[in-house]
């Protein structure tokens, strides 16, 4: 089985999936004879052409209008955000139109639609491309949030959010494209949306993180007895997984890039103290991104959580 | 010293010039000039008069009804009838509409039932469930967002080869928003099958149409796309019929998109909840009150024999009837259930909203 990078498992995802289905095309800034600017769609336009590989105006509003214009139609559209950062021009799009075109049509029209951005530090870029903020859409109501960790849970992950039936965020760590390989089975598996991933079993704490944040969460875990819940949908995310984690650990410790402040941390935290209090034998830690506009490249090391600031987190519910 | 000069002429070029049309067919004393008579049928002429009358009716009836309290607040369209009716009836069912929230008229013309659109208007979503027979999307909003959508699914009919095109509604304040321009940009670089149909009818709440932009014309703002615009009187049902007939023809042809500037104006307040007089003067009120869409075509008919007194209280009756009963029976609707915010949200419900949901039960 071949071994792939995140760029190339999204690539052979968005391939199978344009094979499979006509109805599933791509569209953004630079998709088509660029390949995208991190050649996540490298080869798919001399594959399917400009009619399914659109490169379009440099306008995000419109991508994601258009988008939503051509899912309601009846297609699966897959549009480009070229940085996370650059998202907010859509956020309209997405908040007053994608999220709600089911409930406000009651069920007449819907919005199968993903919605491709890269996210995150760690790869020395410019000003805002580096944002992590995530958590604006999960509070949201009536689009999904997905984030893989990993070049197989993101062919799997892509695959069922093409599929799914609503709109869909799909993040990719810009500093895990190419930064691990792992085998990636070529056709058909899906990683069904909502549904936690639990990458290790242990009983003395229990560690939550998604995207870049697995990597340096299980580092900071060598030698832990540890439950490490990789979230990987956010919204909706798993309730039961994590009741399920803290009834046995009793520990809790949560790790995100994004700031602290109203991070998908709070969430996460607040539900576990609502639900599952008296299984608690310590407080719940978050380690986060700090509340600072999120710096230029020379100090996002200093800003993005390391293994040393999470192994804290841990003796520090260890103390209890 | 001897210096050679060489005299070089360097005029500037003109690189592209435009003219920006308008045309009306139908004056206001109900004469038209035959040679721009689009074709229509004493049939069709008469049944374009008893949707003006019916939509006007309609409108009538929804003021009084947000006065009595039975409806929430309504965005009238007094006035912009014919940039309406004339608009959609060169419409098929099966071309896609991407409304504003001022279009009542649109969604009369294509038989829309008239007793949603009262459930709208009262606060119950499942007055925009669309028939499935019709692609109306829902009403819109956030001003101009619709725009992009017109573009995408005129991208998803291009894609699929499909004979038909699209229509997107917006008024003059829309133009002014950024989707409205990178819709249209869309639109001309990928010489898409959609009309862009602007009401300008000179007011965006209190914001006239001055100030909104800087352009003698909406109508030019096409050209900077790359496609025809065209102003056509808006209260002139024939010429907004033509213009609009043209343009989807021509779309549905391949030869891409137009923008066409209905010049109307809005009659009433911007909805029940504004007080137009804070704003405007009586007298340019007045001014246009001559220009009325359906006093024009009734002159019209009455001089080809297509009108009478008689026929007048038919069409009258029959309209107050059927908005009568979209009353009725709208108000004899049940209530929606609490519990359903939460069923349309996504195809299946999440196990957050599975508790939540316990609340109404």
């Amino acid at each position: 089985m071949p071994k792939l990078n995140m760029v190339q498992a999204i690539n052979l995802a968005l391939k199978e999936e344009m094979q499979r289905d006509k109805n599933v095309l791509l569209l953004g800034e630079d998709v088509g004879k660029d390949g995208g600017v991190f050649r996540v769609s490298e080869g798919l336009l001399e594959q399917f052409g400009p009619e399914r590989i659109i490169d379009t105006p440099l306008a995000e509003s419109g991508i994601v209008g258009a988008a939503i214009g051509m899912a309601v139609y009846g297609l699966r559209p897959v549009a480009e955000i070229q940085f996370m950062g650059f998202i907010y021009p859509a956020l309209d799009q997405i908040f007053s139109h994608a999220s709600r075109i089911r409930s406000r049509s009651r069920g007449r029209f819907t919005c199968p639609l993903v919605v491709r951005a890269p996210y995150g530090a760690g790869i020395k870029a410019p000003e805002l491309h580096s944002e992590s903020t995530e958590a604006l859409f999960c509070h949201m109501p009536g689009i999904k949030v997905v984030v893989p960790s990993s070049p197989y849970n993101a062919k799997g992950l892509l695959l069922s959010s093409i599929r799914d039936p609503d709109p869909v965020i799909f993040l990719e760590s810009t500093r895990l494209y190419r930064s691990i390989k792992e085998e990636v089975p070529e056709g058909e598996y899906s990683i069904p949306l909502g549904k936690a991933r639990i990458v290790q079993e242990g009983k003395d704490v229990t560690l939550i993180a998604w995207g870049s944040m697995l990597q340096r969460a299980l580092k900071a875990a060598e030698g832990i007895d540890a439950d490490i819940i990789d979230l990987i949908t956010l919204s909706p995310f798993d309730e039961e997984a994590i009741f399920k984690s803290v009834k046995k650990t009793g520990r809790v410790v949560i790790i995100h890039e994004a700031p602290k402040t109203c991070g998908f941390g709070a969430e996460l935290s607040a539900t576990i103290a609502e639900d599952a209090m008296l299984y608690l034998k310590a407080p719940i830690i978050r380690i986060t991104g700090f509340d600072a506009v999120m710096p230029f490249s020379k100090l996002e090391d200093y800003y993005m959580p390391t293994a040393e600031r999470i192994k804290k987190g841990i003796q520090e519910v260890m103390k209890y | 010293m001897v210096r050679f000069e060489r005299t070089i002429n360097m005029p500037e070029k003109i690189l592209e010039s435009f003219n920006v049309k308008h045309l009306s067919i139908l004056d206001e004393k109900g004469d038209t000039d035959e040679s721009l008579m689009p074709s229509l049928s004493d049939t069709d002429i008469k049944m374009m008069y008893e949707l003006l009358v019916l939509s006007r009716t309609f409108d009538h009836q929804a003021l009084n009804l947000q006065r009595e309290g039975r409806i929430g607040s309504y965005a009238p369209i007094l006035g912009q009838e014919a940039s309406q009716i004339g608009s959609a009836f060169a419409l098929e069912k099966t071309d896609w509409i991407f409304p504003s929230f001022r279009e009542i008229g649109v969604y009369i013309t294509m038989g829309y039932p008239l007793h949603m659109l009262f459930q709208y208007w009262s606060g119950d979503e499942r007055g925009v469930k669309t028939p499935e027979e019709l692609n109306i999307f829902p009403v819109c909003v956030p001003v101009g967002t619709q725009v992009p959508h017109a573009a995408g699914a005129a991208m998803a009919i291009k894609y699929k080869n499909k004979r038909k095109a699209v229509a997107a509604y917006f008024g003059d304040g829309g133009t002014s928003e950024g989707d409205f321009h990178e819709g249209m940009n869309m639109a001309g670089v990928f010489k898409l099958p959609v009309v862009f149909i602007c009401q300008n009818n000179h007011w965006a709440i209190s914001v006239p149409r001055e100030k909104q932009t800087a352009s003698k014309t909406i109508a030019q703002k096409a050209f900077a796309y790359g496609f025809e615009g065209i102003q056509v009187d808006g209260n002139d049902i024939f010429a907004v019929y033509k213009a609009t007939k043209d343009a989807l023809d021509k779309a549905k042809k391949g030869e891409g998109p137009t923008l066409i500037e209905c010049f109307t104006y809005r009659m009433s307040d911007h909805t029940t909840s504004d007080d137009a007089s804070r704003y405007r003067f009586k007298e340019e009120l007045e001014a246009w009150k001559p220009k009325d869409p359906i006093l024009r075509l009734r002159l019209f008919m009455e001089k080809k024999g297509l009108w009478t007194g008689q026929y007048q209280k038919e069409v009258e009756g029959r309209a107050k009837e059927a908005v009568d009963e979209a009353v009725k029976k709208e108000e004899a609707i049940e209530h929606p259930e609490p519990k359903d915010m939460f069923t349309f949200t996504f195809e299946k419900l999440t196990q957050r909203q599975t508790k939540q949901i316990r609340d109404f039960q």
